[in-house]
């Protein structure tokens, strides 16, 4: 029988994945002892054959019908530009679109988007062309350790897309869902005001 | 999250038929929509179904205004409604309280049933690790009574549960006379919002009064020339992308600077969306002259009861009132 010292730090990851990291907490905090025991009476349930539409190509994958989009896209298709902060809406950090809106991948479940039409981070730039708010925010210098930034990028896309974008105070509000520790705030703004200027798209509200 | 197994049914007959299998309380089967909260309570283990239904695509998602007023299909989301040009125009109230909730996102993923649905932020609900909690554990406690209670309900508290009631659009709609389509098994029948949610008295895990199996097919606001003039003041602790600690949804008729009729609901004070018809009573015939405004606010604290932490709210709301009052009036 395996032993969790046996197991790599993938396949901790991965379990955990399914289960909403709640295996990590258990074993760092010792004491909390319901999700414990919840979790030691896991079973994995009959897995789902789902298909995803990502950044343009079909995805057949089998999965847990736990298994977030994120998660799907993170773990099983290896598209780790997404990232998990938080695991409940509220960073931000996994912001991606779907059918072209802006969208928590942590907060839907995969088996449940097969049909919609999904884009990440990895599929905004146009081959070695990086999309103007990602140079945006290289020129800008809008992150410091850049864990919140695919999700900045992609939400102040849809920002400057909706028409929300008309100023630094409209533009703090229509970003309040992604959260970022470092606070590179001031640059993002500056990052997505500078987009939303030179393509027009800064009107509206 | 505990393991579950996921239907995908075909049609709403199907999911209807699966879920009436399961009892009312701590159910069984349990339904997902935009899943924002449904997720996240599967993720916490708050929640802990065998079996998940899926409503994806199976209910109503159009949005209807004529003479008769405004109909919102279950499966219209929040960013689609709060900027519906037609609910902008004659419903404001209702466009700011769902342009005043959650993150742009969310709002592109959440449904208007499952707004209505959403369960409490009371962050003791929230976290099994509190093993008190009547609303999760039936007759295990309220660990907020006496516990950290910021955040909580003044109005129709019991001293079974004092968890405040999270949704913002719940209280414009309810300031509107807004009703629900509920569809079920058995067929289909309407319900006054006001009467659909469930005070917690001793049974404060019964939140609404759907049947087992029963959904909100659709959310009906009969036309109202108040409605125009309407407004939803928001008071919270951040600026954006936060629960309110107090709101107040009005809605105005005036007349050569009079009010005419009023209509006045409070959200965060509420273990359900509150509205206080002794100030709608009050604030009519009134001018918007602010004594008068503040005269008839004070009203709302009847039977306001603070459990210390959120003592400040029986304040707060009145205030909130006498904001919203004096932008709706300027619309009306």
């Amino acid at each position: 029988m395996m032993t969790n010292s046996d197991l790599t730090r993938r396949e901790l990851l991965e379990r955990a994945a399914v289960t909403g990291g709640a295996l990590t907490v258990g074993q760092l905090f010792p004491g909390a002892a319901p999700l414990a025991a919840a979790q030691s009476a896991d079973v994995a349930p009959a897995p789902l054959d789902v298909r995803l539409r990502i950044n343009g190509s079909e995805h057949r994958l089998t999965l847990d019908p736990r298994t977030t989009l994120l998660d799907a896209l993170r773990e099983h298709l290896h598209l780790t530009g997404s990232k998990k902060g938080c695991g409940l809406g509220q960073c931000g950090a996994c912001t991606v679109m779907m059918d072209g809106k802006r969208v928590k991948s942590c907060l839907s479940l995969a088996a449940l988007v097969e049909g919609r039409e999904i884009t990440t981070i990895e599929g905004l730039a146009q081959g070695e062309r990086l999309h103007p708010l990602q140079a945006a925010f290289i020129e800008r210098d809008a992150f410091q350790c850049g864990y919140c930034t695919p999700g900045q990028i992609m939400a102040g896309v849809a920002c400057i897309a909706e028409g929300h974008a008309g100023s630094p105070e409209e533009i703090r509000a229509w970003m309040s869902g992604n959260l970022c520790r470092c606070g590179a705030y001031d640059h993002i703004v500056a990052a997505i005001q500078d987009v939303a200027t030179a393509t027009g798209s800064s009107g509206g509200g | 999250m505990h393991p579950f197994t996921l239907e995908r049914p075909r049609d709403l007959a199907a999911a209807l038929a699966l879920r009436a299998q399961a009892g009312r309380n701590d159910a069984p089967a349990e339904y997902i929509a935009g899943g924002t909260d449904m997720v996240q309570l599967l993720q916490e283990y708050v929640r802990r179904p065998e079996r998940l239904v899926s409503l994806a695509g199976l209910l109503d998602n159009r949005i209807d205004v004529g003479p008769q007023g405004l109909r919102l299909g279950a499966a219209t989301t929040m960013a689609e409604v709060a900027a519906h040009p037609a609910v902008v125009e004659r419903f404001p109230v209702i466009s700011e309280a769902l342009l005043e909730s959650a993150s742009p996102q969310v709002r592109n993923q959440a449904t208007m049933g499952g707004n209505l649905l959403q369960r409490t932020r009371c962050p003791y609900f929230r976290d099994v690790g509190y093993a008190a909690c009547n609303k999760r554990a039936p007759s295990s406690g309220c660990s907020a009574i006496g516990g950290e209670n910021r955040w909580h309900a003044v109005l129709g508290t019991s001293e079974n549960c004092i968890a405040a009631h999270a949704s913002d659009v719940a209280v414009a709609l309810v300031a509107l006379d807004a009703a629900v389509e509920v569809r079920g098994a058995g067929g289909q029948r309407s319900v006054p919002l006001t009467d659909f949610y469930r005070l917690p008295d001793a049974a404060p895990h019964i939140e609404t009064v759907l049947e087992p199996g029963e959904v909100i097919a659709a959310i009906t606001v009969p036309a109202n020339p108040a409605a125009r003039g309407s407004h939803y003041v928001k008071v919270r602790d951040r600026a954006s992308f936060e629960f309110a600690l107090v709101s107040a949804a009005v809605a105005l008729d005036m007349d050569a600077g009079r009010i005419r009729q009023a209509r006045v609901a409070l959200g965060g004070v509420g273990t359900k969306p509150w509205r206080v018809p002794q100030v709608e009573a009050a604030l009519a015939g009134a001018s918007l002259e602010p004594a008068a405004l503040r005269s008839a606010a004070t009203l709302a604290a009847e039977g306001a009861q603070g459990y210390g932490h959120n003592d400040f709210k029986i304040e707060l709301m009145q205030r909130a009132i006498v904001r919203a009052v004096e932008i709706a009036g300027v619309r009306a």
